[in-house]
């Protein structure tokens, strides 16, 4: 006999917002009491032990470790490069694009917080990345993110251009590349192993 | 110097620009190296298979429309030319572009954008026996609308024999796939666009 999905009864958000959501899995997590110095490596910071999310993908833990240590950089390497604010605008216009609700409420809310742009970051969520963007760089990493996003990709030597035209230098094009290449990794997982939960106090 | 999989699917080598570029980012360009190995040279195969995580990275880089569907291809080819066989010939039906799918009822269901929902034929479901055909399935879906992913995917897949650290490595193998792919692209067209 095989083994059985978890199914919740609350009803998921319907809607992208910047609001904190929660998320639950489809899938059984590894228990706390089951986890091995193997698996704290897999998890990078001792506190993702808490997370159900991460307590799941650490059932193979050398990606999940690896996966970790690349979001990292991408996302918290400040030598150089994109502006924090814009690779969450990155992970949040592909993560509209694909329709991950939890991953664009957490990246466009990180987005807002660097860029103190609520509107603009707002504008992304209820228009979609077709939205009246004015900041020639913003306007670029969005077109470029979503380029990405599409399958097959639509990304090419104008999206470069526009970049750079933009102001931005290699090593930042490279970050919003990564940016937005990353929550093709990341909203595939999210989307498809639970579901996020309705906002705290909602 | 070991082989890094990104910096050959480009073409690039130690000394040039976009090198130099990748090295900006040590940990990131170390752990997608990382990440490849763990999902391909694992010696850990009792919840996916070789046989099985090769076929499933040749039919997400194909699906995709991305170059490095011919490194994917070489390794399948080397493990199981059926296998290779019996995809390349499923492989225009089942090629589409995305990402589409549904939302959850509600604002955005006027986004809802309909696309194929691509299931193995008989004849690729008897090649690839019952556990692999859904896990090829499931590769489509999360290929192109994974938004229309849910619990009675995952079910399906338990059904099939797969175990939840199965799945879990499955779905690693496609997203990862996805990233790298993604990456791939993205830094070829710079390379092309460099000084």
């Amino acid at each position: 006999m095989s083994e059985k999905v978890i199914r919740h009864a609350f009803e998921a958000p319907n809607a992208f917002t910047q609001a904190e959501l929660g998320w639950e899995p489809w899938l059984e997590p590894l228990p706390l009491d089951e986890l091995t110095e193997r698996h704290y490596s897999g998890l990078v910071d001792k506190g993702r032990a808490n997370s159900s999310y991460f307590r799941l993908l650490v059932r193979d833990p050398d990606i999940l470790g690896a996966r970790t240590r690349t979001d990292n950089d991408i996302f918290y390497n400040e030598k150089g490069g994109l502006p924090r604010a814009q690779r969450e605008l990155s992970a949040a216009a592909a993560s509209r694009t694909n329709g991950c609700i939890f991953c664009a409420s957490v990246h466009s809310r990180f987005a807002t917080h660097r860029s103190k742009r609520h509107d603009d970051v707002q504008r992304l969520l209820d228009e979609g990345p077709g939205g009246q963007q004015d900041d020639p760089q913003w306007r670029a990493v969005i077109d470029a993110s979503v380029d990405l996003t599409r399958t097959p990709g639509d990304f090419d030597a104008s999206n470069i251009r526009q970049l750079r035209e933009a102001g931005l230098d290699d090593l930042a094009i490279a970050d919003a590349i990564h940016g937005a290449a990353f929550f093709n990794w990341a909203n595939r997982l999210m989307l498809s192993l639970g579901e996020p939960t309705p906002p705290t106090g909602s | 110097m070991a082989v890094d999989v990104i910096d050959q699917l480009i073409g690039v080598e130690e000394g040039d620009a976009l090198f130099e570029l990748r090295l900006q980012r040590p940990e990131a360009k170390k752990n997608a190296q990382t990440s490849f190995t763990a999902l391909f040279d694992s010696a850990e195969l009792e919840h996916a298979s070789r046989l099985e995580r090769l076929a499933v990275a040749y039919w997400t880089t194909a699906l995709s429309g991305s170059l490095t569907a011919s490194f994917y291809r070489g390794l399948l080819a080397e493990e199981s030319p059926d296998t290779l066989a019996a995809l390349e010939v499923a492989l225009p039906g089942a090629v589409t572009s995305g990402p589409y799918g549904d939302y959850p009822e509600g604002p955005l269901s006027t986004e809802n954008a309909p696309g194929l929902h691509w299931e193995p034929d008989a004849a690729l479901a008897i090649s690839a026996g019952p556990r692999l055909a859904v896990a090829l399935a499931h590769t489509h879906l999360l290929v192109y609308r994974p938004r229309d992913s849910s619990a009675d995917a995952l079910q399906t897949l338990l059904d099939a024999g797969w175990t939840t650290t199965g799945i879990v490595t499955l779905s690693q193998l496609v997203a990862f796939l996805s990233f790298q792919l993604r990456v791939v692209a993205g830094l070829t067209a710079l390379k092309g666009e460099l000084a």
